[in-house]
């Protein structure tokens, strides 16, 4: 009975795993769907694996290295011992080098996921404010520059503000490099490019969110008891638009995995975007789904963090993710 | 109407006409282009705009403005097949599912949650890449990633309406599964739905730009905005205007759009009216009774 007494903790704890178990047949579906992609590709892995080898193409080759491989067997058969082969952490060989895949993705996550972060920072440090002040000047100047320029930005594509930021502080004013490197300067660029669309578009939900809130009968109620506005904006306000803020962080996240590709192309920033580009070019099948299955467990993983902290933030959405109060 | 209203539909009208404006362009493009967007001439490469080039010419001596006008089909319409393919998709699973329910409905909601586990991107990536580079697969990759959020929207709505009195009493009336469905259910849910679409449009033609940028839409000497960015962006330093022009093209169009989307939001689904569907009268009721 001791649940009783602490019903917050135990209902959560349930949630969680029922949330997990839910979790198995769209990971099932989502690796089923990655692996079967191959199959509805017009060109074939053995003859690409033998060519950037070097090696002729025969039919006795092929033959002996799809046996090999184990594409002979069938579908099913091929995807369970993929399956089981992935889990176990063997991701294969690059088909192109023959180097680990798991060893190219290990070189290449903590870039991606370091422009993620720094990217998510700039993000929120950039809409959160904005999209408060925006809300409180409604229909001040403020209120309609902000919003002019987040609409402007938010039609940016990041390909086209990346070249842009390039062209005006690599090139013209010679003040960061233009390839990325890896240092800390070389960080700025990409990160801009990558978070000023996306603030465009935040900024906004932000200023919705917060307007909702304002309109509510608790802050005129707070007010004309002589609460300061501040006090009203940060400690009641801004945790009921927690949610809203706690969406957008997912979906940014979400928009980013995978988002970066175009932006590390251009500053060469060898990220996981970078990887698979060479990858889809050179058909290198294996590097591919690993980057697929992994990009999509972490955005499943991030998308049930998120449905957690709102259950952490505002009790009240516990009934509405069904769990028991 | 009050004034807003009437300042909302003027403006509305006028992204329209826009809009429609820039649809004719892309049909007529062609015939605008002052030079032929194929031509190679290795001798004009690089040159500034002029009054034969009037937004200069390419890398390869091509001339800018007639690539634009050339590949503004390409990057319009094969965004607007998208949402259109999306839309159409996505309702049409959405509304059997959410009508019929049972088995068929549980199967495709798997899919959809399936479809929706994988962050946007990667799944365009995922489909384009495996199927191989060109404009058809980048439309495909982008279809097969929009399409289950339009399923889940379309079922929602429809869950609702299926237990409105109206369509109860188009049952009792005797009409059949399919009229129920055409005049009854569909044309309520439609309404969010087109919204949903029409906000969608602009980040549409952005993914597409994006994936032909990086290689992956339209196949070279075709003109496609997204491509000749890509193409351009080693002689940026040189001829900065080969980027710029076709960026300034996709960034105008989705402004436009984005304001075209938000317009037909506030139209369709004002913020006083609390119900996002306001019931779609059936035709046949009675003549002269507005439909809206």
């Amino acid at each position: 009975m001791e649940n009783s007494l602490r019903p917050d903790r135990g209902s959560l704890g349930r949630f969680v795993l029922r949330r997990l178990l839910l979790l198995i047949p769209v990971l099932f579906g989502v690796t089923f769907l990655t692996y079967g992609l191959m199959f509805l590709s017009p060109s074939d892995p053995v003859e690409m694996m033998l060519q950037a080898q070097g090696i002729p193409v025969t039919p006795e080759v092929a033959q002996a290295m799809r046996v090999k491989m184990g594409l002979d067997r069938p579908f099913l058969e091929q995807y369970f011992a993929w399956l089981w082969r992935f889990l176990s952490g063997d991701m294969g060989v690059s088909l192109i080098d023959g180097e680990p895949v798991r060893q190219m993705l290990m070189a290449a996550a903590p870039k991606t996921l370091l422009l993620t972060a720094t990217s998510l920072l700039v993000t929120v440090a950039l809409s959160l404010p904005l999209g408060i002040l925006t809300a409180v000047r409604q229909n001040r100047f403020s209120d309609y520059l902000i919003r002019f320029l987040s609409f402007l930005g938010n039609a940016m594509p990041c390909f086209l503000l990346s070249l842009l930021l390039l062209y005006l502080f690599a090139l013209r004013l010679n003040l960061l490099p233009v390839l990325a490197g890896g240092g800390a300067k070389g960080l700025i660029l990409p990160t801009l490019a990558l978070s000023l669309p996306m603030s465009g578009r935040y900024i906004r939900q932000v200023r919705a969110a917060v307007l909702e809130q304002l309109g509510q009968r608790y802050v005129s109620g707070a007010i004309s008891r002589g609460v300061r506005t501040r006090t009203v904006l940060f400690k009641s306000v801004l945790r009921n638009a927690m949610t809203t803020i706690l969406t957008l962080l997912a979906l940014s996240m979400g928009s980013l995995l995978g988002g970066t590709a175009a932006v590390e192309r251009i500053f060469s920033w060898r990220g996981m975007g970078y990887m698979v580009m060479d990858a889809i070019f050179m058909r290198d099948y294996p590097v591919i789904q690993a980057f697929v299955v992994w990009m999509t467990v972490l955005y499943v993983v991030i998308n049930l963090l998120t449905d957690l902290s709102y259950a952490i933030v505002d009790p009240r959405s516990r009934k509405g993710l069904g769990v028991q109060p | 109407m009050t004034r807003n209203r009437r300042f909302g539909r003027v403006r509305l009208i006028l992204l329209l006409t826009l809009a429609a404006l820039l649809c004719l362009l892309c049909l007529i493009g062609p015939e605008l282009a002052p030079n032929d967007p194929y031509k190679v001439n290795l001798l004009q490469a690089k040159q500034p705009p002029s009054e034969k080039f009037p937004l200069g010419t390419d890398g390869f001596g091509r001339c800018v403005l007639s690539r634009i006008l050339v590949g503004a089909r390409t990057s319009v319409f094969s965004a607007l097949l998208v949402v259109g393919i999306t839309l159409t998709v996505g309702c049409v699973i959405g509304t059997l599912c959410g009508y019929f329910g049972g088995a068929v409905d549980t199967i495709f909601m798997r899919l959809v949650d399936i479809f929706l586990a994988f962050p946007g991107m990667v799944l365009a990536l995922a489909v384009a890449g495996m199927l191989g580079t060109g404009l058809g697969n980048a439309v495909i990759a982008l279809a097969a990633t929009g399409w289950p959020q339009y399923a889940r929207l379309a079922r929602s709505y429809v869950l609702t309406l299926r237990e409105e009195n109206f369509v109860y009493a188009a049952r009792l009336n005797g009409q059949s599964t399919w009229s129920i469905l055409l005049r009854h259910i569909l044309p309520n849910a439609l309404r969010p739905l087109i919204v949903t679409a029409s906000l969608s449009i602009g980040g549409t033609i952005l993914g597409l730009a994006g994936l032909s940028f990086l290689g992956l839409g339209a196949l070279p000497p075709a003109a496609e905005w997204g491509s000749m960015l890509s193409d351009g962006r080693g002689l940026m330093q040189q001829a900065p205007w080969i980027v710029l022009y076709p960026g300034l093209t996709i960034f105008l169009t989705v402004v436009l759009f984005n304001l075209l989307g938000d317009s037909v939001r506030d139209a369709l689904a004002p913020a006083d009216d609390t119900h996002l569907f306001r019931k779609v009268r059936p035709r046949f009721k009675k003549k002269g009774t507005p439909t809206l």
